[in-house]
């Protein structure tokens, strides 16, 4: 296509008035308050009286347009035609009448979505892209989260835990899932692995040089070529480097292991936003189910499930029994590796006498 | 009918369980495209082998410094000829959803027959960058696929060096905590930066979320470089007769250990019914007959604890607006950031409130723009040049809210107190 022949974009964003359920336009910012009836279920009433209640139901978010035309179907016969997106990839379906719930619930589940990801459930894991898309993955996402999801299939389905539960995965340490409760991300535990051959050609060495957290990385002469040297004693194994270089390998099938990090929290309720925190490391990549994955995913969640008082999240909970307990109770080993050496992490040590026995 | 598929015994262990399975979703998308079955069977191939094989490039639409993602495969013959032909490229178009992602289905549908004739079929509802990803296109059908969501009105999201597609959550539409109109918001900061979204020419990525309460939906303070989270500045409101139903299914323990208890700043107590103050920044709601609760909005931080808790008998407050923190970010380059705040309060009502938020942003981002080094996030270049220095580059004053505490280590020139005391007494006194 020549220039000339070019369609010119017209850039802007959309209103979104026009994609709105009529009640939500009628009743907008004049909502009082909600109710749950049901797991799965949120009910809002409005000050002017009006009501509408919504179903959300699970998705697998990676989705065919066949699953995206059904569930237009399912929202048109047994809706009112109009859906939203929950950040965590759960679809809602918004109706005018309580007796429009019970039979779009029984077709959503008929057709394989469940419903839940309510209040204090385990709602779907917000994750990446993984290998069937992104460049720089250690693992799958998709695969991780349809595994994890399946195991705890009825925590999604019901409201049993102290307070809501947020999951992410993530392939790489950058950490696009983002932070949550209990959070799945790959940890390598090898320095790259230099194709010298390729570095040249494809890589713009300062801007390497520049990436890595530990100025482990100097350019270097390797066989005639230029190419970049890491001192592997300092190399962190963040993986940074390896995406504006792929010739800087990251990735291994053998040392890139998965770590599991706990109690991040992103709202403000009670405490202030909180970090996830490191409590295992070393798992095997072991597509395509990763069942050791979901093993000490399922023990802290169910851990919690038991120990956890109401409202507390995750990060609360720990905050209340203290890490000793939370290692102890959840049976996970605490290591040198969890004591933080990187800028700032003297805040995370015990400066204190408060001991818990 | 599409190829013979290829043999995924991996993948096909992904079908197993009561989840909605995505491989099955591609098997159904194989069924009619030679692509997806090659996808399949890259696919496969990353599951037998624990790596990923899809490199970057150079693919674009006219017009558009970025927002196609573009994938080329590395799995290849000795002849260097790409093992699944059909899957040889496999870009991604990111696509701004509609605020809050609400859609009607016709929409929907038209932008599955886009896809559908298109790519791959395959669409993820929605990326972490809050974009609906139109997962896998050849270099060829970029331009016509964009062509039709751009008729459709639909427009590109940011990648690379550049304003993202900006998130907000459900907000106005269909929340009671909802503090300000988040849509709009959304619509405002959109499209006063779509050069900046579009043409990527920023030291790092510029993230925008938008989140009605400090619920933060959006996960704001944790992931963007402008967070924008809604708040009140009066007191608390309450709803007796619902304090009361509530009362009545919970009881007094309840009250006690879930929601006094839990209040941050201890701003609740539990009085008897006629002993509560009647202060000015005092919200009483009597729950029985006897006892009542009683908020001290001087001490509450509006953390909406309570108010999730008990919704409807507690809620926010008339005076509602924003607080905006700057310079949150994931790990790379030096850690995890928290954004810090800014601005403790904004109001926005009014079309010229609402200007001035955005005026900010782009104040804030010149900055950073000019400040920043390369691969520079805010949250970096705020710890590299310090709150203080960065306050003065957008012209915001220092506010107490500011910081958890005030310094506890002397390494500070303090030379200018007296200018700095008379200058801050002039800005009380003027205010």
């Amino acid at each position: 296509m020549t220039q000339a022949q070019a369609r010119k974009p017209v850039e802007g964003f959309l209103d979104n008035k026009k994609f709105l359920h009529p009640k939500f336009v009628a009743n907008y910012g004049n909502w009082k308050c909600h109710d749950r009836p049901r797991p799965g279920v949120l009910h809002h009433v409005s000050h002017s009286g009006d009501e509408v209640w919504t179903v959300r139901a699970g998705t697998q978010r990676q989705m065919d347009h066949y699953t995206i035309r059904k569930l237009c179907d399912i929202a048109d016969k047994f809706a009112e035609g109009f859906v939203r997106f929950t950040i965590r990839s759960n679809i809602e379906f918004s109706v005018s009448a309580e007796a429009k719930v019970a039979p779009l619930i029984a077709e959503l589940e008929k057709n394989g979505f469940p419903v839940g990801g309510t209040g204090n459930s385990v709602s779907m894991v917000s994750h990446t892209q993984g290998w069937l898309h992104c460049d720089i993955p250690g693992t799958d996402a998709s695969g991780v989260v349809k595994s994890m999801m399946d195991s705890l299939y009825e925590e999604f389905k019901n409201e049993q835990m102290p307070n809501r539960v947020r999951l992410s995965t993530s392939c790489c340490e950058i950490n696009c899932g983002g932070q949550a409760d209990i959070a799945v991300i790959i940890q390598h535990t090898k320095p790259p692995k230099i194709n010298h051959e390729q570095v040249a050609n494809v890589c713009e060495r300062p801007t390497v040089v520049a990436r890595c957290p530990v100025a482990a990385i100097r350019p270097a002469l390797v066989n005639g070529r230029p190419s970049l040297e890491v001192d592997e004693k300092k190399c962190i194994c963040c993986g940074a480097c390896y995406p504006p270089c792929p010739p800087m390998q990251i990735n291994d099938p053998e040392h890139s292991k998965l770590a599991i990090w706990v109690g991040g929290k992103n709202s403000n309720a009670r405490s202030k936003p909180t970090f996830h925190k490191l409590v295992i490391s070393g798992l095997p990549n072991n597509a395509p189910r990763w069942p050791e994955v979901n093993e000490v995913v399922k023990k802290i969640l169910m851990t919690y499930k038991a120990d956890g008082r109401p409202w507390e999240r995750m990060a609360d909970w720990i905050d209340r029994i203290g890490w000793p307990r939370f290692f102890e109770k959840t049976g996970l080993p605490f290591t040198k590796y969890m004591i933080d050496d990187w800028r700032g992490g003297r805040a995370n040590l015990n400066a204190s006498a408060h001991i818990r026995f | 009918m599409a190829k013979q598929p290829h043999a995924t015994p991996l993948l096909d262990e992904l079908e197993k369980g009561p989840w909605p399975s995505f491989v099955t979703g591609l098997k159904r998308l194989a069924k009619d495209k030679d692509y997806v079955v090659d996808v399949l069977g890259h696919l496969e191939h990353s599951y037998k082998t624990r790596k990923g094989y899809w490199k970057g490039g150079t693919v674009g639409v006219i017009g558009y410094g970025g927002g196609v993602i573009p994938r080329f495969t590395e799995i290849k013959n000795e002849k260097g000829e790409p093992t699944f032909k059909d899957a040889a490229e496999f870009h991604t178009i990111r696509i701004m959803p509609p605020a809050g992602m609400h859609y009607d289905t016709n929409t929907l549908r038209q932008l599955c027959d886009i896809w559908e004739k298109f790519g791959s079929g395959l669409i993820a509802m929605h990326g972490q960058t809050g974009d609906i990803m139109m997962q896998g296109c050849t270099s060829e059908n970029v331009q016509p696929a964009w062509d039709e969501f751009n008729k459709m009105g639909f427009d590109m999201g940011g990648a690379g060096p550049s304003v993202r597609t900006v998130m907000s959550c459900v907000g106005a539409a269909r929340c009671e905590q909802s503090c300000f109109d988040e849509a709009k918001v959304n619509f405002n900061v959109t499209n006063r930066f779509l050069d900046d979204i579009h043409r990527p020419a920023l030291p790092y990525k510029f993230k925008f979320k938008i989140s009605g309460c400090a619920n933060d939906c959006m996960n704001a303070i944790q992931r963007s470089d402008m967070a924008i989270i809604g708040t009140w500045r009066d007191n608390m409101r309450s709803d007796e007769k619902m304090a009361r139903s509530w009362f009545a299914k919970h009881g007094v323990n309840e009250l006690v250990n879930d929601v006094i208890n839990l209040c941050p700043s201890r701003a609740i107590q539990l009085k008897d019914a006629g002993t509560v103050s009647k202060e000015a920044h005092i919200t009483a709601v009597q729950v029985s007959d006897s006892q009542a609760m009683e908020i001290d909005n001087k001490s509450c931080v509006r953390c909406m604890h309570c108010i999730n808790v008990m919704t409807g008998a507690l809620a926010a407050g008339k005076d509602k607006g924003t607080a905006i923190l700057i310079g949150g970010k994931s790990h790379l380059k030096i850690g995890a950031l928290m954004g810090t705040l800014v601005v403790p309060f904004m109001k926005l009502e009014t079309d010229e409130d609402h200007e001035k938020l955005v005026d900010l942003a782009q104040t804030v981002i010149d900055f950073f723009a000019e400040n920043a080094l390369e691969h520079e996030r805010t949250g970096e270049m705020i710890e590299r040049i310090g709150l203080a220095n960065f306050l003065e580059g957008i012209g915001l004053e220092v506010d107490a809210n500011m910081v958890s505490s005030p310094r506890s280590n002397p390494y500070v020139n303090t030379a200018d107190w007296d200018e700095e005391v008379a200058r801050m007494n002039a800005k009380k006194a003027a205010a």
